[in-house]
């Protein structure tokens, strides 16, 4: 077979912790075949060789919480012909988004001994308020399978098997009995499957690090909860997570005050 | 023990040991024995080596959107109703790899070496009547029709069915409103009926299949007498009499059929999670979906059918979009299709009133009570065009 140009990865940084774009390196037995299908153009976590665009494959890691970053998106939009957003800051502006919610010049002023050096927007945003995006890997972190299953379905050409649907359908496929129906409140009716549902497998409920399922019903999931016990303050403070500013988690947390 | 074999419909006695024996006895014919065992805090199906693995003295409380296990005041091995997933999650596993693939000069071929031996056949020890009539609607569906399932028929030919008569209804039970229990009828290799007083633990036994009575004959047991007969008959009797839901099949397919409008649907939506879990543990779902995976390198393919669900958009996405974008449409494409249409289709109702539904769903939507909303306030003819929404 003659040998086919290697499609171009590039591996971007944003507000985040890395650890989503670890994953990548984490893939230990893949990490040589992700290698050698690819060229692994620009990945300043992986490597010193920053090669220019444009890139076949864009991966996104992180949320838009400066002026510049705002810009430096739309440059990789530009270089990229697929774009993809991977984790929960990017995917719906992360744990930082808690600031969309209060005064950021309150958070700066608690955190820096000299805020004036730090130029910040008042909100974490999501890559895809701010460029298109065709698709997006969602979880806190993200799960590597599912990383090697978008990178080489994007490869093939193919739609990746990623299912929008909810975690319990994880825990009814490998077995887990439900733990909110034995008393324990859960988040797994209303979040997006991915993570292969690993916290109900140790009898405890889900958090939510995968974001809101597809049309999720929040309102009765919280009903629930507060008969199995919770608190208002506990609905709110469980809907204000990694991906407390994904919609429906957004509107359910504000519906519980604070 | 008299020489031969007992025939069909033989009832006999079998003691706490026999049972222990006939869990041994289905091992060493080669058989996976599976049956109920406490895990996670649930009675579930699982591998049973010995009696100890069994619930000795457990029992579930259960009811809409809520289940614990409390125990017994007594040594019941089989004092419990049903289990959170049935029996089908062995014979239609959740995840199935079809075949694999791998690029070649000028194509590409079928990997035969990956598809997978048939790990072993099955004994299931402890299968309820609801869940007998359930798998008998799965092999309607997966293999009397005019596509079979030729994963599900080998395992379902391989096998061995221990039943059990229920000693007591769960909170969610309706099978006696189902015509499919409590006491097992057909479609059994043997079926035990689980006599315990303060002076004895023992079984009675009958006989349903050639192999079941080969398997008897193994096994140290002695003639029914009519009193052990009727003392079986009697549990059955008090099991059918403590249903734990009615649900009211009479003109249920026309009425839901005819109701597509309804008000209730907005209700029962305003409740739904469509989480799935409902299709998740109902015995007889059957829905798939196939996966297609390729390597980074493009050199292998395969193809994975995987459990699927009319409560997920995908389930229902054809070219632009998904047919049923909202709850509403969704939970009621369900209870119409196992209450009513399903009846059109195979020739039986979907349910078998094994409760599971009931139970498992977090917030306690109830079958019976949403199917007796409808039929509270039904529509007028004038509302029925099945356009409108």
């Amino acid at each position: 077979m003659a040998e086919r140009r290697r499609p171009r990865l590039a591996v971007w940084k944003f507000a985040s912790c890395d650890g989503c774009q670890l994953s990548l390196l984490d893939c230990e037995d893949e990490l040589l075949a992700v290698a050698d299908a690819v060229e692994i153009a620009y990945f300043p976590e992986a490597s010193s060789v920053m090669a220019k665009g444009p890139y076949d494959l864009s991966l996104v890691e992180g949320s838009i919480t400066t002026a510049h970053d705002a810009e430096r998106v739309h440059k990789i939009r530009r270089q990229s012909k697929f774009l993809v957003t991977i984790g929960a800051c990017a995917t719906a502006g992360g744990i930082q988004a808690l600031r969309n919610f209060a005064d950021v010049n309150e958070f700066v002023a608690a955190v820096y001994a000299s805020p004036q050096y730090i130029k910040t927007l008042a909100t974490s945003t999501p890559i895809s308020s701010h460029v298109k995006v065709d698709f997006e890997l969602n979880g806190c972190p993200i799960d590597r399978s599912q990383l090697l299953e978008v990178i080489s379905a994007f490869l093939a050409g193919r739609k990746p098997a990623i299912g929008n649907h909810t975690v319990c359908i994880e825990c009814k496929l490998r077995g887990t009995v439900c733990v909110m129906v034995q008393g324990t409140p859960c988040l797994g009716p209303v979040t997006h499957a991915g993570c292969g549902a690993i916290c109900p497998s140790f009898n405890r409920g889900c958090y939510g690090c995968f974001g809101p399922k597809e049309r999720p019903n929040t309102a009765s999931l919280a009903a629930e909860w507060l008969k199995l016990g919770a608190t208002p303050r506990d609905l709110h403070r469980v809907f204000r997570t990694f991906n407390a500013a994904a919609e429906p988690f957004r509107q359910e947390a504000d519906a519980h005050g604070d | 023990m008299a020489g031969g074999e007992p025939p069909i419909g033989t009832q006999a006695m079998l003691s706490l040991d026999g049972l222990r024996a006939l869990i041994e006895a289905l091992a060493e014919r080669g058989y996976q024995v599976l049956g109920p065992t406490v895990r996670d805090g649930a009675i579930v199906y699982d591998e049973v080596a010995k009696l100890a693995d069994l619930p000795s003295g457990w029992t579930d409380q259960q009811d809409a959107g809520r289940y614990r296990l409390e125990r017994r005041t007594d040594n019941a091995l089989f004092g419990y109703a049903v289990g959170p997933q049935s029996w089908r999650r062995f014979l239609h596993p959740p995840i199935e790899r079809m075949w694999r693939a791998h690029r070649t000069e000028d194509g590409f071929a079928i990997d035969a070496t990956a598809v997978e031996a048939e790990p072993s056949k099955f004994a299931f020890l402890g299968v309820r009547a609801c869940e007998i009539h359930a798998i008998a609607i799965q092999d309607k569906v997966l293999v009397e029709g005019p596509y079979v399932d030729t994963g599900y028929q080998r395992r379902r030919r391989d096998n061995f069915l221990v039943a059990v008569n229920c000693g007591q209804a769960g909170g969610t039970c309706f099978c006696a409103s189902m015509n499919t229990g409590p006491k097992v009828d057909a479609g059994f290799d043997l079926a035990l009926t689980e006599l315990l007083d303060e002076s004895d633990h023992r079984f009675l036994i009958e006989v349903g299949s050639v192999a079941g009575a080969e398997v008897l004959s193994a096994l140290r047991h002695h003639a029914a007498s009519p009193e052990d007969i009727a003392a079986a008959d009697a549990v059955v009797a008090r099991t059918a009499g403590s249903m734990g839901r009615v649900l009211d099949t009479k003109g249920l397919k026309e009425l839901l059929q005819s109701n597509p409008t309804h008000p209730r649907w907005d209700d029962v939506a305003a409740r739904c999670l469509s989480c799935a879990n409902c299709t998740m543990v109902c015995p007889t779902c059957f829905c798939t979906t196939v996966e297609d995976h390729s390597d980074l390198t493009g050199q292998t393919a395969e193809r994975v059918r995987r459990w699927d669900s009319c409560f997920t958009a995908d389930f229902s996405w054809i070219h632009g979009g998904s047919v049923r974008p909202e709850t509403k449409s969704r939970y009621r494409q369900w209870i119409t299709h196992k209450l009513a249409s399903w009846i059109d289709q195979f020739g039986t109702s979907g349910c078998v009133g094994c409760g599971r539904c009931v139970t498992w769903c977090p917030v306690g939507i109830d079958i019976t009570v949403e199917a007796a909303a409808i039929r509270a306030t039904p529509a007028t003819s004038t509302e029925t065009d099945h356009g409108r929404t």
